[in-house]
């Protein structure tokens, strides 16, 4: 292995991160998205680093194109084949309304009514077929979706979970006739039960995936005609890459991926400085991602939704996002209260100190008049400093009765960081972790400025700050691992499970993860083998993930692994009532090369001493009130720099603050581990 | 004492919220009710130590329970002999600030430092609280006590230990006790939660600051429903809605509501309501009130909640109406069907005032469909809910939604492959219910249809729906949404019930069918005024047939 590229294309900004192994060699590129084709970002990057693409060995890309095209609903035209009167589940939803207050709101299906169409089949809860499939009704409602210009479609039968044969059957039929590969088979994507979540998952995939596919086809084009010879692995909401060659298969996969490569970049990161068990804070612009990693594995969940009424059930790093970001705006609401977000100034108009038309304080401004942020920034935006104070003094001051802007700027900060410090005890405390357990991992523009604070919050004692917070997620592109992730529902009362039966499933799921990495044909190390199982009380309805280790499913060890979970999670014991088995998760990994960490900053930026690394001083507004606070560069800090706080490091991707009290380090990594003081 | 600064406000009403979604989520995750756990069904708050009033309540809470709690809190309160750390009351008494049976409170008194601070409380519908039919919703019900066990304010928990004599009462008084322990410990636990969250928030901010920050949130949320109020023309309104029957005497009871207007309050007169009714359709003063109060919610989302929010609105108490129901009237029908058309009455009367804020009327029902019976492959007896949405009215933002939760409620429609995992059922279909919508500008949303066979053994079913005779309101000229349509097949034998929304004890045998359609939303504004395209779009994808669009929308 020699050069290795990670590039990631975020809302705003495609990143790139260059790795050349046998020189040590680690190249930056940060251009502006093109959300209209992402691969002129992708390769506007890879010029800007002069990268020569035929000694590159791999490419490693995260893309939002996916996601896009389902927020925009720029999707391909897809039709759905299901059972006969259940042409309407998909739209119908199951029953709910956008928020609990307000009667007012809609929702589209991505597959209209005329283009859902039914044949006759059904199996019943057990598996059994109750009626044949009907194959002359499966051709003719093949031609009727060709003729009205469908590219993609679905089968989705009910209890195919169980019992895939109608699926297949039906599968064979249509691709008799279907012009392309966009088939997409509900239990292929996942064998769950419940209709509309796997349905909907089903659908999803369908309606990206010739998009998806044309995209990779071009980039891998383009690729290929700048002199790159090898496969594009792409990244998938699970944190795993999968090869260019199938995505388009399991196109789904790919639309929650955006966060997940930063959470990646974390586990990886923070394991090698010796902190398994990490929060990870992401605050871009317009919003801010929090995951959690336990024991150095990032938590998984099937059960997110990408927007209103449309869940993806596939297993995906579990990201809680937050309307907080350096863009979010500052407000004063009908009782009377400072609120900030979920609104944002977004890239256009922006923060006022960006100089682009902003007009209303948002958290970037308050982090602006508070010195937290270097006002060269306002120097060349030209935009002074006094614009930002008087918007700040108008519209939240005044009428708050703040004595100065400020003060202002001050309190617009502290609303942000209970807003973030929920999101983070969402995912902590209210799950039965210990945030004082936990070292948290800042990343993204704006995450580094808060950490400090949150940390103090929440009571967590370390911070580590990555070598490069704001290209994260493309530093996760280069570290993930192969991954394919394959679930099966069984829903057996665990005393009537029979132990050879989970094996043979769990081998089955293991092989195709195995037969899948061989046809990828990516270069993996090794192969790792990770399993859990889904168990409830009989008659509960949600699910808690139990692991299994060392291949020990015996029914006693999962029978005592869920209790000691249950209460972990609920501090309740309840021996009189039986578990059941749910789901079977399996996640087959093609271990990657590790790539050096220490490469990530080069070492000729470091200077000798920390006084040498000090750009400058200022004022700056902490918490306890003003004072002088020493500038440092950070690429600039030698290894092993102890400082303490107050203190300002600033970077080309984001600015840390180290709070009175504090004290930062720089371990070998080039990352900064920050010990939070007390309050 | 500190001053409160803005920000500690912010910071502790934020808290406040949390702690109350912390209780929310840790119930709901380890419930066994699938009402609690799947339909959500269940609420948690935080409550004033003195009277009850609401401090704060659960984003994610059930609406109904809004207002219900605090008078539940406020009966335990004044009942409450002495109190230790570690008490949880009990309490299902719908006419102790209740609403039917099946609610169960839990009362847990919240010490700071040897102080009691607050109460903390929480709601959780049970799957069945004993009575004559399994799942307590018996539609000839004609006193209270047909309708399950009812528990007055006790302490199930002592000094935080459960108190396994009064355990032991309830367990042998409902059907499916075996799971009940699950719920009962969830329930203690998510009280647990609260408490210790809640113990944090003072610890790090005093309680006096905290207590400060209680008053002056109250006193804000006031404030800002006054602000919503003032928008209203002063003036009076009135909204009539109809219910279909009580269940027993077939006849239609009339909810009239008249709003008086007067700067930035509101008081609202329903003493113009039918008389108490012999049959389920009852609805006590908590839950009467609570629906006011859930309806002006839904109009006004932004307002927080708390006891300050509903300061502006004045009810007077109905009495002598149905509204108004005294022991032992029977009132099962309360909580999920009259709070609905109470709030329905609200909307008709606003709509023409501010149109621009309101809606036409939703389905306004939850159409609780029941079936009991034994399945002979199992060898046990099983309890089956089918909760059914329908279409939301259309507004001046747009059509309603398909298949929209009852506006009380906040639940999900249980999957239709976990229903034939559990009962010996098989759907033949789930859709959309064509032409259900209310003609309008902006149309209403559809009902579904739903067709349930028994596949072995017998069983009874029982419904308690509302919306058969009239269809949900239109507004500003729009049509009314199609009604609720129930419709039995026996042996090759058409059934309809003779309340056409309510019946009980239908014996059904194997091969035997149920199908329900439900009612879809009002229409919104002339819908000769609907653009073509959408009339066009709506034939092409077969919402209306061709006929319906020429003779609603002027379809050419």
């Amino acid at each position: 292995m020699g050069q290795i590229v990670g590039v990631d294309v975020g809302g705003t900004f495609t990143d790139l991160i260059f790795l050349d192994e046998k020189t040590g060699e680690v190249r930056i590129a940060k251009v502006p998205s093109t959300p209209e084709n992402q691969a002129f970002g992708v390769l506007n990057a890879l010029s800007m680093s002069d990268i020569h693409l035929p000694e590159v060995d791999t490419i490693i890309h995260g893309t939002t194109v996916t996601t896009n095209a389902i927020l925009e609903r720029k999707i391909a035209p897809c039709g759905l084949i299901t059972t006969r009167g259940f042409r309407d589940s998909l739209e119908l939803g199951r029953r709910t309304r956008p928020k609990p207050y307000g009667l007012i709101g809609s929702f589209e299906c991505l597959i209209p009514r005329d283009l859902r169409l039914e044949v006759t089949e059904r199996m019943d809860s057990g598996g059994n077929p109750l009626e044949d499939l009907n194959e002359d009704e499966v051709t003719a409602a093949t031609r009727k979706l060709l003729d009205a210009g469908v590219e993609s479609v679905v089968i989705h039968f009910l209890h195919s979970y169980i019992n895939d044969e109608h699926e297949r059957h039906a599968e064979t039929i249509i691709e008799k006739i279907w012009p392309n590969s966009f088939i997409t088979r509900g239990s292929a994507i996942m064998a769950e039960y419940r209709e509309y979540e796997r349905g909907t998952t089903a659908m999803i995939n369908a309606a990206v995936q010739p998009v998806l596919d044309r995209y990779i086809k071009k980039l891998q084009n383009e690729l290929q005609g700048g002199g790159y010879p090898r496969d594009l692995l792409v990244m998938q909401g699970n944190g795993g890459t999968v090869s260019s060659k199938i995505i388009a298969e399991t196109s789904v996969n790919t639309v929650m991926s955006g966060p997940a490569s930063g959470v990646m970049a974390a586990a990886f990161t923070a394991s090698h400085s010796g902190f398994p068990n990490v929060i990870t804070c992401d605050m871009g612009g317009t919003s801010c991602d929090v995951g959690l990693i336990s024991g150095g594995v990032p938590q998984i969940s099937s059960e997110l939704e990408i927007e209103y009424a449309m869940p993806i059930h596939v297993p995906m790093v579990d990201v809680r996002t937050i309307g907080a970001g350096g863009g979010s705006i500052a407000h004063i609401s009908s009782s009377g209260l400072l609120e900030v977000g979920p609104e944002s100034a977004g890239a256009l108009p922006g923060p006022i100190c960006y100089g682009r038309g902003g007009k209303v304080p948002t958290i970037t401004d308050a982090n602006m008049i508070l010195g937290r942020l270097n006002p060269s920034m306002m120097i060349k935006a030209n935009v002074s400093k006094k614009e930002v104070a008087e918007a700040l003094k108008d519209r939240i001051a005044e009428p708050l009765d703040f004595s100065s802007p400020e003060e202002a700027a001050s309190a617009i900060i502290q609303i942000a960081n209970t807003k973030m410090a929920g999101a983070l005890r969402m995912v902590s405390l209210a799950r039965g972790y210990d945030p004082r357990d936990f070292v948290l991992f800042p990343f993204g523009g704006a995450g580094p400025l808060h950490a400090s604070d949150l940390a103090r919050e929440l009571g967590i004692p370390k911070v580590l700050v990555p070598a490069r917070p704001g290209i994260t997620n493309a530093v996760g592109c280069t570290v993930a691992d192969v991954r394919h992730d394959y679930v099966k529902t069984i829903n057996t009362p665990l005393r009537d499970v029979e132990i050879s039966e989970i094996s043979e499933i769990f081998a089955e799921q293991e092989k195709r993860g195995r037969d899948t990495i061989e046809l990828e044909g990516i270069a993996v190390e090794n192969i790792q083998v990770l399993r859990d199982v889904d168990m409830q009380f009989q008659g509960q309805t949600h699910l808690l993930t139990v692991e299994i280790q060392n291949d020990d499913f015996s029914l006693e060890s999962l029978h005592e692994r869920f209790a000691a979970a249950y209460w972990d999670r609920f501090s309740v014991t309840l021996n009189e009532i039986r578990p059941v088995l749910v789901n079977l998760h399996t996640a087959v990994i093609g271990k990657r090369k590790s790539i050096p960490l220490k490469n990530l900053m080069n070492s000729e930026d470091r200077c000798k001493s920390a006084a040498e690394a000090q750009t400058g001083i200022r004022d700056v507004w902490f918490f306890g009130g003003k004072q002088e606070c020493p500038i440092y560069s950070r690429e600039a800090l030698p290894l092993g720099t102890k400082l303490e706080g107050a203190a300002i490091l600033e970077q080309l991707d984001t600015t840390i603050i180290v709070n009175p009290g504090d004290l930062v380090e720089v371990d070998d990594f080039g990352n900064l581990i920050m010990s939070v003081g007390e309050d | 004492m500190h001053s409160l600064d803005p920000v500690t406000l912010a910071v502790i009403q934020a808290g406040l919220q949390q702690v109350c979604n912390e209780m929310d989520l840790a119930f709901v995750r380890s419930a066994f009710s699938p009402v609690i756990s799947e339909a959500l069904d269940r609420s948690d708050g935080i409550y004033d130590p003195i009277n009850g009033d609401l401090i704060s309540q659960g984003e994610l809470g059930l609406p109904v329970f809004v207002g219900t709690m605090q008078f539940g809190t406020k009966c335990v309160i004044e009942r409450a002999k002495s109190i230790t750390p570690g008490d949880i009351f009990i309490v299902n008494d719908p006419y102790l600030g209740g609403t039917h049976l099946m609610d169960v409170r839990f009362v847990k008194p919240f010490f700071y430092k040897g102080e009691l601070f607050a109460w903390l409380a929480n709601t959780g519908h049970w799957p069945d609280t004993g009575g004559s039919v399994p799942g307590g919703f018996s539609a000839k019900a004609t006193e209270v006590e047909q309708e399950g066990l009812r528990l007055p304010p006790v302490k199930l928990y002592k000094g935080g230990v459960i108190d396994e004599e009064i355990l032991s009462i309830i367990l042998s008084n409902i059907r499916v006790a075996d799971q009940r322990i699950g719920d009962i410990k969830a329930q203690a636990a998510a009280l647990s939660v609260g408490e210790k969250r809640f113990e944090e928030l003072i610890d790090r901010y005093g309680s006096e600051i905290v207590k400060g920050a209680i008053t002056e949130l109250r006193t804000r949320a006031a404030r800002q429903m006054r602000a919503c109020i003032d928008e209203i023309p002063d003036g009076e309104y009135r909204g009539v809605s109809i219910i279909d029957s009580d269940g027993v005497k077939n006849e239609p009871l009339k909810i009239d509501l008249k709003i008086k207007c007067e700067g930035s309050e509101l008081y609202f007169d329903l003493s113009d309501s039918s008389p108490p009714c012999l049959g389920p359709m009852n609805s006590v003063i908590a839950t009467t009130k609570s629906s006011i109060y859930l309806a002006i919610k839904h109009i006004f989302p932004d307002v927080p909640l708390n006891a300050g929010t509903f300061e502006p609105l004045h009810i007077q108490d109905p009495k002598g109406t149905f509204l108004y129901a005294e022991y032992p009237r029977p009132v099962s029908g309360c909580a999920a069907e009259v709070s609905q058309r109470i709030a329905e009455a609200v909307f008709a009367a606003l709509v023409d005032a501010i149109p621009e804020k309101l809606f036409a009327a939703p389905a306004g029902t939850s159409g609780n469909f029941c079936l009991g019976g034994y399945d002979p492959d199992k060898g046990s007896s099983y309890v089956m809910y089918v909760i059914s949405g329908g279409g939301y009215g259309g507004s001046a933002h747009g059509d309603g939604i398909s298949n929209g939760c009852s506006t009380i409620g906040i639940s999900k429609t249980t999957p239709i492959e976990v229903m034939e995992q559990y009962y010996p059922v098989l759907f033949e279909e789930f859709s959309l219910h064509e032409g259900s919508g209310g003609a309008g500008k902006y149309r209403g949303g559809f009902g579904v249809n739903y067709k349930v066979k028994l596949r072995r053994g017998e069983a009874r079913a029982s419904m308690v729906m509302d919306h058969g005779r009239t269809g949900p309101l239109g507004a500003l000229g729009g049509e009314d949404g199609a009604t609720n349509k129930v419709r039995v097949e026996r042996d090759g034998e058409f059934y309809t019930p003779p309340h056409l929304s309510k019946d009980q004890d239908i014996t059904l045998k194997a091969g035997d069918t149920v199908r329900v359609s439900t009612p879809g939303g009002g229409g919104f504004g002339n819908p000769l005024e609907r653009d073509p395209h959408l009339v066009n779009r709506d034939l092409k994808r077969g919402y209306y047939s061709k006929d319906e669009a020429i003779e609603k929308f002027g379809y050419k």
